[in-house]
């Protein structure tokens, strides 16, 4: 039996690898990637205290929560694309203005 | 040291290992495939939990859908490993990242340890009924207490499809301009 504060540590780190991510790369697309991991890391405790709790009540919120990934993702990448089409990269660095 | 435990400590090493080289990469495909290989570990870690619904939809629409959407994105892009611009940045924020992210990882942990959690897990998670997790369980439940909830992601998902498109859409009126002044972007970056 893996006991519930082992899946919370597990998630710890993945949340934290994601705070990492967002703050260390340069590529928009990676950061992206790095909030996924963190909202992955969210839906790991919910499905640890759901089960803990006996209650599935946290499955729906985590199902709810994948979809809002979703279209975020869809989203995100469709300003990805409108911004590497008017600045031809994608390197959050070179974002420092609102206007040039 | 049972079986179960083995499994867990297997596939949170994978997922931890997948996650911090996916960050470590400079190539975004590489970077890609490694978060796939850290969201298959984890949809291990939901199916030990009892998520058999959850563990699926995981590994069908994050890393089937939405990582095949990050790629199509890169290389439609055709995006190369990132540009060398350490020298933009001041050294004072090249140290203060590490430093913030490691404080807010600290202090995650501090939460948990203070919260004592132990009591909870071992009470309550050996006696999990049957089913518990299913499809039919899911369902029962997101289609009378969450249904509400349930009906606005539909619009959501709407809205964020036809935002994408409006996003992403060339204007075809303003076709020629459009391209007019992209090409006088590069040339007076060329200039520059």
């Amino acid at each position: 039996m893996v006991p519930t504060s082992a899946y919370l540590i597990l998630a710890i780190i993945l949340f934290g690898i994601g705070t990492v991510g967002v703050l260390i790369t340069r590529n928009m697309i990676v950061l992206f990637m790095s909030i996924e991991i963190m909202l992955n890391a969210a839906n790991m405790v919910l499905i640890a205290f759901s089960k803990a709790l006996n209650l599935v009540d946290g499955h729906v919120i985590v199902f709810l929560v994948l979809t809002i990934a979703a279209a975020e993702a869809a989203v995100g990448l469709a300003m990805i694309v409108m911004v590497y089409r008017n600045r031809e990269t994608v390197n959050v660095d070179r974002f420092s203005l609102m206007k040039w | 040291m049972n079986f179960e435990l083995i499994i867990f400590g297997i596939s949170a090493v994978i997922a931890v290992f997948g996650a911090t080289m996916m960050i470590a990469q400079r190539n975004p495909v590489a970077s890609v495939l490694y978060m796939i290989l850290s969201l298959i570990a984890q949809a291990v870690c939901y199916v030990q939990l009892g998520a058999l619904f959850l563990g699926v939809i995981l590994i069908v629409v994050y890393a089937g859908a939405i990582m095949v959407l990050f790629l199509f994105v890169i290389m439609l892009l055709n995006l190369r490993g990132e540009e060398a611009s350490e020298q933009d940045t001041p050294a004072v924020s090249q140290f203060t990242k590490y430093v913030f992210s490691v404080l807010l990882t600290l202090e995650l942990v501090f939460i948990v340890k203070a919260a004592s959690l132990d009591s909870v897990a071992t009470q309550v998670a050996d006696q999990v009924a049957d089913g518990f997790g299913s499809v039919r369980q899911v369902a029962q439940v997101m289609f009378t207490n969450y249904l509400y909830p349930f009906e606005l992601t539909g619009i959501l998902l709407l809205v964020a499809l036809v935002g994408a498109v409006v996003l992403a859409k060339r204007e075809r009126d303003s076709y020629s301009s459009a391209t007019d002044d992209a090409d006088d972007d590069r040339s007076e970056r060329v200039v520059e």
